[in-house]
């Protein structure tokens, strides 16, 4: 079973978000990380290999420091990495970024099973597992909260308000996983070490045979028009109770019309 | 007031690591203490809970061996790293730096005077994150004087036979073996030996806990030998070797005190200097009065200054020159300055420090262990005065 994971370099959700001047995300001003979202995929494809055999490799695009995920995903367990750099890539929409992960897919080769994680947490579309599965031309399986693969195929758990679903699929698939499907690992002391000495790829465009007239911010099909930050949350209004308390609430929220 | 802001808080820490490991280790024991180390302390000391599962967590993240030889399953790390690590353990939670410390201690014998079968057999297991250890030195009536151990070690044909009494042992009753001290001859410091005593040995059985002022999360307790037979294979390092290995051990568990009471020291600070920037009285904030900022500078030169004495005495050792001194001089200075810094941040914090809805009041309870164990802190000036005037 080989299994590749893609996983997105994200700014640290702890930090304060910072913008360029033509509104795309600011990726060097703010500390990353690896997509916490994405580790529940790392895990799943590391859980799915011990217990039989393959190998787990992860996929990232990204700039320069996006390697931290790919080493974090490494540390974890992973086998090898693939990191796509290219500063034609900059300002890439999902459509665009679907079409880079792709190529790389099919440039790694002989791939059994795709893992995404549910969303990444700074972009939050959830479509990149989507668009992927439709390029690749495979079957795709989203919001997996149990998976099982078996006899080339693969079952997912997908839970709904109301109930939840059994899917299937045949082998090779795109799944997508969610935040409830494991407890990801942290790297152990041997893990950092062993991800010194696993191998990391670097690929450009050209490499890909991607196109740069396909890619980046002036390809993109959206482009974002402007940022604002959200005002800053406003002082609390403090209610001392001298008896009147229960009254005071009562009228705030009459106030509001909330009650 | 927003007390789990204040709470939250971290001061940036530079460091200086020799290698991209070590810098990846530490971010790791980092992202551990904020996700599970910080979030779940309060509860469980409050409840003096035994965190054996954060034991088991740490030890398969390799955090339990790390400066030990990697060919018996260890980090290979110098002191220099590992102590930093410690520190950043503490900074989450000091009951589990401390027995991260003590666990660290119990292999040290093993690891430089077992012999090549007995390192095969236990010390893989004892290294491997799986086990936990305790160390068995202290007695009722032998505390800072180590000589005067009574429970004794009595040849029996190819076995030992164990009686006595040990007290104050972390871990007790919780550990999956012993690492022990025993009087082998009446020949005061000379006649004590050192023994690997598994968990479930008969004959060992544990008193209630201690009652402590705070540290509720390490288990202490009298471990008590009522004739426990061990094969003399368990005998670790020669018959009378036992107090030059374990003041040796001392050497490297001062410096786990050390460590801890650093990262103890720097939790305080930065919950003190969160809480003084927005507590506002006379409408403007509580730093805002130099008074009340020095009092936060001299705690942060209190926790430069331990910082510093631990990891130079630990870079002594990582070269292989002489260190004692230097261990006593980094537990005297690291300890008395969290003592100081968690006391000035109940200061720092007002009433509201002196209360348990902030974590202050329990750093200053957990500091002032770390005057008295691993050697009081008169103790460390008995062995500082000695080699001065040596
Ligand atoms: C929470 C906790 C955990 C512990 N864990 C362990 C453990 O895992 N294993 C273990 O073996 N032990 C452990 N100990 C025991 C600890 O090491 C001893 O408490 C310590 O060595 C001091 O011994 P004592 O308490 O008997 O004090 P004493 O030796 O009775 O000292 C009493 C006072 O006299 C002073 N004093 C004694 N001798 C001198 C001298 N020569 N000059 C000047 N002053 C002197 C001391 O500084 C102290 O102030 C632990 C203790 C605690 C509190
Ligand atoms: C056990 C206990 C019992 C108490 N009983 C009573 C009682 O019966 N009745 C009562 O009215 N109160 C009582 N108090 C409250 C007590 O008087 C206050 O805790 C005390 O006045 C300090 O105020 P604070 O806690 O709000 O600290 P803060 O005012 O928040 O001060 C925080 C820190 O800033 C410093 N600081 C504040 N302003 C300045 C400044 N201008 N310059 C320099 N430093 C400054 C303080 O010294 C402190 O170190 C009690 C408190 C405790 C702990």
């Amino acid at each position: 079973m080989n299994i590749v994971v893609c996983v997105k370099y994200v700014p640290d959700a702890q930090g304060d978000r910072a913008f360029e001047a033509d509104h795309t995300t600011d990726r060097e001003a703010v500390d990353g990380l690896l997509s916490e979202l994405d580790e529940y995929a790392v895990e799943e494809a590391l859980k799915i290999v011990e217990a039989g055999e393959g190998e787990v490799t992860v996929l990232t695009m990204g700039p320069e420091d996006a390697a931290t995920a790919v080493k974090k995903s490494l540390q974890m367990g992973a086998d090898k990495g693939v990191h796509v750099l290219d500063d034609a890539i900059a300002g890439s929409d999902s459509v665009a970024t679907s079409l880079i992960l792709a190529e790389a897919i099919r440039k790694i080769g002989d791939v059994d099973l795709v893992l995404t994680g549910l969303a990444s947490t700074d972009g939050v579309m959830s479509v990149v597992p989507a668009m992927l599965a439709e390029r690749l031309g495979m079957p795709q399986v989203t919001f997996a909260s149990e998976l099982t693969v078996e006899d080339g195929s693969v079952t997912i758990r997908r839970d709904n308000e109301a109930f939840s679903e059994t899917v299937e699929a045949s082998l090779p698939a795109v799944v997508s996983v969610t935040d409830q499907i494991n407890e990801p690992r942290y790297p152990s002391f041997k893990g950092i070490m062993a991800a010194k000495k696993k191998p990391v790829e670097t690929w450009g465009l050209a490499d890909l045979g991607v196109d740069v007239a396909h890619v980046g911010l002036g390809a993109s099909w959206t482009m974002v028009t402007d940022t604002q930050a959200r005002p800053p949350r406003e002082a609390g209004q403090v209610v001392t109770d001298e008896g009147q308390g229960g009254e005071a609430l009562a009228q705030f929220l009459a106030d509001r019309r909330l009650a | 007031m927003a007390s789990t802001d204040i709470v939250r808080r971290m001061l940036p820490v530079p460091r200086v690591l020799p290698t991209e490991e070590a810098r990846d280790l530490i971010a790791l024991v980092r992202e551990i203490a904020d996700e599970q180390l910080l979030p779940q302390v309060d509860e469980a000391e409050a409840q003096a809970r035994f965190p054996r599962e954060i034991f088991t967590m740490l030890g398969h993240s390799g955090l339990l061996s790390l400066p030990y030889a990697e060919e018996f399953g260890g980090g290979g790390q110098p002191y220099e790293v590992y102590l930093q690590a410690v520190e950043e353990i503490a900074r989450g939670w000091m009951s589990v730096a401390v027995g991260v410390s003590v666990h660290s201690l119990t292999a040290f014998p093993m690891a430089t005077s077992g012999t090549r079968e007995q390192q095969e057999q236990w010390l893989h297991g004892m290294l491997s994150g799986d086990q936990l250890g305790a160390y068995g030195l202290s007695e009722p009536q032998a505390g800072s004087d180590v000589a005067s151990i009574r429970t004794r070690a009595v040849r029996d044909g190819d076995d030992y036979v164990l009686t006595g009494t040990k007290s104050w042992i972390s871990h007790a009753g919780h550990a999956d073996y012993y690492t022990v001290f025993a009087r082998t001859s009446d020949d005061g410091g000379r006649g004590l030996s050192c023994f690997h005593v598994p968990a479930g040995t008969e004959g060992l059985t544990f008193a209630e806990p201690e009652r402590k002022m705070g540290l509720h999360c390490d288990t202490v307790g009298e471990v008590i030998f009522d004739g426990v037979r061990l094969p003399a294979s368990h005998r670790v390092g020669a018959e009378g070797q036992g107090m030059p290995l374990a003041l040796a051990a001392l050497d490297a568990g001062r410096l786990g005190i050390a460590a801890a009471a650093t990262g103890l020291a720097q939790r305080a600070l930065e919950v003190a200097t969160g809480y003084a920037g927005e507590r506002e009285q006379f409408g403007r904030p509580v730093a805002s009065n130099q008074g009340l900022a020095f009092l936060l500078a001299d705690m942060a030169a209190a926790v430069g200054s331990a910082r510093a004495a631990y990891l130079h005495a630990a870079r002594l050792k990582d070269a292989g020159l002489p260190h004692s001194q230097e261990c006593s001089i980094a537990k005297l200075v690291a300890t008395d300055a969290a003592m100081r810094v968690t006391t000035d941040a109940v200061q720092v914090l007002g009433g509201y420090g002196y209360t348990t809805d902030f974590p202050v009041e329990r750093l200053m309870r957990e500091a002032k262990v770390t005057q008295i164990f691993e050697g009081t802190n008169q103790i460390q000036r008995v062995v500082i005065s000695r080699h001065l005037l040596s």
